[in-house]
């Protein structure tokens, strides 16, 4: 349903003003995960299990226990017993299953002790007096090889309702969807290209690791400081984990030095709080980088066939996807996701799309921005783009005859409200870059790319203050300087200036429930309650004017900042600042705050186009990127400065994915390179300047018409790059990275 | 009566109805009366699904009005990053 109120007419949203947080982080100020100290506190550390797949025949603590710098030791057995289901059905059990081994090790890195300590060196070294008996046993980190039929089984009764029977124990959850005939729509085309695409698991990269100090007493009353991205789940996550009630967990979100899906879960949180209250001192843990690389979620990896079929003219005829996710030991991998997402951009006739969620020895996936959706974007627009080829048609007239537009049936099932994937496509035909001359060595790339956006459950409290200054609280951990973004708009509802504006990420204990800063929703959903609760509050002071004028609530309204009459016939008064209304606030009726509670539903679907040109080394197989262009809908951008960095951290992921980050396991099935020395993300030199274009189509769903941005961005990146170097090596690539020596490797085949 | 498209994996667990007709007035009413009719769609509501009322995706709210004539699509509940 459209919002009947929405504004298309700004004065503070859609400026670029200095961040709020800007000074903390500039001068060591603000306080990360790492940051927090307490008095008594012990450091923790923990056991990682050395292998690929184990039984764990016997754990022997005792030697641990005996040491005088050990406060305490903790294993499984000291959590709660939380029940098994199968699928995402029990997350929980799932969630415990990867902080703690039960019965088996089940990658390698998985925690099954943990010691806490009076220095993180005590720690660390007591770490070898705990003795495992491990029974190893096979172990698969592949996909393809995980669903085979001789691949060892890792946990029966995972699989939920969905899967069709004869399938693998290990695939634990399926999808199908579409529309049409897709048989009848390959007979009508003039060409089909089927293809097969593989793509590596990579870690989300975070600069800054997991760290918390945990402190629970055995009265079941407990604090945590964590770097995350949602303290609520955290809270309540940790109670249910530790048997707690989850109002007696107190959860603080420290700043975040970088998520993107993967602090959404706990990883070290139940184990620093499980520690904490056997010792009955303060606990804090810090994960080293290989920890996090071993044992936090990286993405899924992905194997993927595609078939589309298409006219002479361009039109697609038909299109079909089969995507296999291969998501760590646990169910979870979006195989779902990545199936809905595949086709989305266009406005098909026939579609067919199936994906797994299939189970492997390795850590558990966890998402990272827009989760699914680029590893599909990659296998499909490689296949559009090499139709487009053979054609001989205009990839980017190709993809405007196919796009999706308002009122089109999407490839996952209903119509779309207004979107702007068309206008995207527009942008990138009329931008300088789309008609740049290439130099002799260079190819040129474009994809689209399609994420849904996320509401969820959102509380936001406003309250002023005599002076006639704000301070907002919201529970959506800063993620991407929406500290900025939230000022924007309540200073557009209460018209005073967004400086006078305080904000602040508020703990579990003085705010209600919010989900996780996740699925690209605090701009929208936050946003979306800021607004409300900055009108809530608008209410109450036109009431209070309207009361010291001796005149009706709906004889007043609020323009710019002040008070004032609706009409001539309400009276002739002097416009009230919020300022001289605050000032008497509490002697006319007392504080003024404004609420919001509720589960925003109308998020918004968004769209973006990219052009990448690239260059590649025939000697070497070396890529350099030369030029980058984001093309996407904002709806609306309330801080433009922070969407165009959205939209550039999005491409700089995206070469890495691309170019060079994967998980590589040796036959052993350990991982081989677990710090960034061997694992290389993009630096600075491997970037080029990206330019960006943010096109603004309103969501109808939001008063000021935004559409989330922090997700989209990440899906066209591994596509367009794909297609620019199979353009510039002059052949397919068809799996990620396209590292040196794959691209070596391609080019020899090539001949 | 609304008519509820479901996704085409759902089919097993209908007797091969790829779109059921149910009485609804709420995103509630409608998940409610689905089971009624075909107890086996228990286990993807449990997973989780969100539904889409005229292209407008909710995400979890069970209070959402559906207005007469709509289009309904179940979708399975959606993940963000």
């Amino acid at each position: 349903m459209a919002l009947d109120d929405r504004k298309s007419e700004f004065t503070f949203v859609g400026t670029r003003p200095n961040r709020p947080d800007g000074l903390d982080k500039v001068t060591g100020r603000a306080k990360f995960g790492a940051d927090m100290s307490a008095p008594g506190m012990l450091h923790g550390a923990i056991l990682r299990s050395p292998h690929a797949h184990a039984r764990i025949v016997k754990i022997d603590t005792s030697k641990a226990e005996a040491h005088k710098d050990v406060k305490a030791v903790v294993t499984r057995a000291d959590f709660a017993d939380v029940p098994f289901k199968p699928g995402l059905e029990g997350e929980f059990w799932n969630v415990l299953e990867n902080v703690m081994a039960g019965e088996k090790a089940l990658y390698d890195g998985h925690a099954v002790a943990a010691i806490a300590a009076t220095s993180a060196l005590a720690a660390r070294d007591a770490l070898k007096l705990i003795k495992v008996k491990y029974e190893v046993l096979p172990h698969v980190t592949d996909v393809d090889k995980a669903m085979a039929s001789d691949a060892p089984v890792i946990r029966e009764g995972a699989a939920d309702y969905s899967v069709p029977e004869g399938m693998h124990p290990n695939v634990v959850r399926y999808h199908e969807s579409g529309h049409g005939d897709v048989e009848a729509g390959f007979a009508e085309a003039d060409l089909i290209i089927e293809d097969s695409f593989v793509t590596e698991a990579t870690h989300q990269g975070y600069i800054e690791p997991h760290a918390c100090l945990g402190m629970l007493g055995n009265d079941g009353k407990g604090e945590l400081w964590c770097t995350t991205q949602g303290h609520w789940i955290a809270q309540k996550t940790c109670a249910a984990l530790l048997g707690i009630e989850t109002s007696q967990l107190r959860v603080t979100a420290s700043e975040i030095g970088g998520g993107f899906g993967g602090k959404t879960t706990v990883f070290i949180e139940p184990v620093a709080l499980a520690l904490s209250r056997k010792a009955n001192r303060p606990v804090k843990v810090v994960m080293t980088r290989s920890e996090v690389f071993r044992a936090t979620g990286p993405t899924s990896s992905a194997s993927m066939d595609i078939k589309i079929g298409m006219k002479k003219d361009g039109t697609i005829s038909a299109a079909q996807g089969v995507f296999r996710l291969q998501g760590g030991a646990f169910p979870g991998a979006p195989g779902d996701m990545t199936a809905m997402c595949a086709f989305a951009p266009y406005n098909l006739t026939n579609v067919k799309q199936v994906g797994y969620d299939v189970m492997a020895n390795r850590p558990k996936q966890a998402a990272y921005r827009a989760p699914g959706a680029p590893m599909g974007a990659f296998a499909v627009e490689s296949v559009i783009d090499e139709l487009c080829k053979k054609l001989e048609l205009d990839p980017v007239d190709v993809r405007l005859k196919n796009a999706a537009y308002e009122g089109t049936k999407a490839s996952y099932g209903p119509r779309y409200e207004r979107i702007g994937l068309v206008e995207t496509l527009e942008a990138a035909k009329a931008h300088p870059h789309y008609s740049a001359p290439l130099k002799p060595g260079q190819g040129r790339g474009i994809s689209c790319g399609f994420w849904f956006n996320h509401g969820g459950e959102t509380s936001v409290s406003l309250s002023l203050s005599e002076d006639g200054s704000a301070q907002l609280m919201v529970g959506t951990p800063d993620i991407g300087g929406s500290r900025a973004s939230m000022a924007l708009m309540a200073a557009e509802v209460l018209g005073i200036p967004y400086e006078n504006i305080r904000v602040t990420i508020a703990d579990t204990a003085t705010l209600g429930y919010n989900d996780v800063s996740h699925g690209s929703r605090v701009t929208y959903a936050s946003g979306l309650a800021t607004i409300k609760a900055a009108k809530h509050a608008v209410e109450k002071l036109c009431e209070r004017a309207a009361a010291s004028w001796g005149i009706p609530t709906d004889a007043v309204k609020w323009e710019n900042g002040c008070a004032v009459p609706s009409g001539p016939n309400a009276g002739d008064f002097d416009p009230r600042p919020l300022a001289d209304i605050t000032a008497h606030m509490g002697s006319t009726g007392g504080p003024i705050s404004g609420h919001f509670e509720a589960t925003p539903e109308g998020a918004g679907v968004s769209f973006g186009t990219h052009i990448v040109d690239a260059e590649v080394d025939p000697e070497t197989g070396k890529t350099a990127i030369t030029r980058y262009t984001v093309i996407q809908d904002a709806g609306k951008a309330i801080h433009p400065t922070y969407v165009e960095g959205q939209y550039q951290g999005g491409a700089a992921q995206g070469i890495g994915w691309a170019l060079n980050e994967e998980y590589i396991y040796g036959e052993d099935g350990r991982l081989q390179n677990s710090i960034f020395l061997d694992y290389r993300i993009p630096v600075a030199s491997d970037l080029p300047m990206i330019d960006t274009v943010i096109v603004e189509v309103p969501n109808p769903g939001h008063p000021f018409g935004v559409r989330g941005v922090g997700e989209t961005g990440i899906v066209p990146p591994l596509a367009a790059i794909a297609n620019a170097v199979s353009h510039a090596a002059g052949v397919r690539m068809r799996q990620l990275p396209m590292s040196p020596p794959r691209i070596l490797a391609a080019l020899k085949d090539n001949g | 009566m609304v008519e509820v498209h479901l996704w085409s994996g759902l089919r097993s667990l209908t007797g091969g109805q790829q779109v059921v007709e149910v009485e609804a007035k709420t995103t509630g009413d409608l998940l409610r009366e689905l089971v009624k009719l075909h107890p086996q769609l228990q286990a993807p509501i449990d997973a989780g699904v969100s539904i889409a009322i005229d292209g407008r995706v909710i995400a979890s709210g069970l209070t959402e009005p559906i207005p007469v004539g709509s289009e309904i699509y179940l979708m399975q509940r959606l993940r963000g990053g």
